[in-house]
């Protein structure tokens, strides 16, 4: 018979460790995935998710069980991410000028007629993730979790351990962040 | 060109494209491998608190001892002494010296 989840985490504090193997096997794929919104190689996902994991082993004890296990590890995950930009910003600083051919047409596109350039085009997702890669961390944290994730402020304070306050003054800022780097590529293009 | 409308079609581009869950094969294998990995280095922590503890107990014990030797009167008296005598030995030298001038 399968254990319940409540069983896994008892028996992970009582010392049994496999047991914490269909934890991880469960929710694997939600950690994989809020991992590939924040890092772009498949190496650098794989450390964050390994990360993830050994961290939730550490710090089960902290596991009261009020709210879902899932909900105590997509913060951590949420938060090992924010870790990972924050050691990762070495590359923020790049050029427009080195756009590729389908970004190039897809913004053509954009300026001539901007209802034909779909968003479901692959150049649209490269150019965009551009954009993320060039904003700091609180502003690419903030922006996924708020415009690309729609989750709501009170959520994102709750993932980040940020104050309902601070979310909202630092998605002013990302927003106006973002705005900035599109008015650069809109000079480097066309000026 | 209209940055605001761009960015939100960029947006829209990101919302539409989710990134994918999957999971490297036998992934849960490898972190249980590395969790156990980890337990098996454990015996080594458990040396180091041992001998942080054993530590902390000899100086505690040292520390008892020295309140001991302080506040014990008979011991102080003794002590009192035996320094007296040391001193006079180690200066005996320079008293003679004194006497003879």
């Amino acid at each position: 018979m399968e254990q319940t989840e409540a069983e896994l985490i008892a028996a992970v504090l009582r010392g049994n460790a496999a047991s914490f193997e269909p934890l991880v096997q469960r929710y694997s794929p939600r950690v994989f995935a809020t991992a590939r919104r924040y890092a772009r190689r498949e190496s650098e996902v794989e450390d964050i998710s390994q990360e993830v994991w050994l961290k939730a082993f550490e710090k089960l004890k902290s596991f009261r069980g009020e709210a879902p296990f899932e909900h105590w590890l997509m913060r951590l995950t949420v938060r090992t991410c924010y870790d990972f930009l924050r050691g990762h910003q070495r590359n923020r600083e790049s050029s427009f000028s080195d756009l590729t051919e389908p970004e190039n047409d897809w913004l053509e596109r954009f300026v001539a007629q901007p209802e034909t350039a779909s968003e479901n085009a692959a150049a649209a997702k490269l150019l965009v993730e551009r954009i993320l890669e060039q904003l700091s961390s609180p502003a690419r944290l903030v922006i996924t979790l708020l415009e690309i994730e729609d989750r709501s402020v009170k959520e994102i304070a709750q993932l980040t351990g940020w104050s309902v306050p601070l979310v909202k003054v630092r998605a002013f800022r990302a927003r106006a962040e973002m705005r900035k780097i599109l008015a650069k590529i809109a000079m480097d293009k066309y000026l | 060109m209209n940055i605001a409308e761009l960015q939100k079609k960029l947006l829209a581009a990101a919302r539409a494209n989710p990134p994918g869950d999957r999971v490297p094969y036998a992934f849960e294998k490898r972190v249980v491998a590395l969790l156990a990995a980890r337990t098996a280095a454990d015996p080594l922590a458990l040396w180091v608190r041992g001998l942080w503890r054993a530590a902390v107990s000899c100086v505690a014990i040292a520390l008892l001892l020295g309140a001991w030797a302080f506040f014990n009167p008979a011991a102080s008296s003794k002590t009192d002494d035996l320094s007296q005598n040391f001193e006079n030995t180690l200066l005996a030298s320079v008293d003679q010296s004194d006497q003879a001038q």
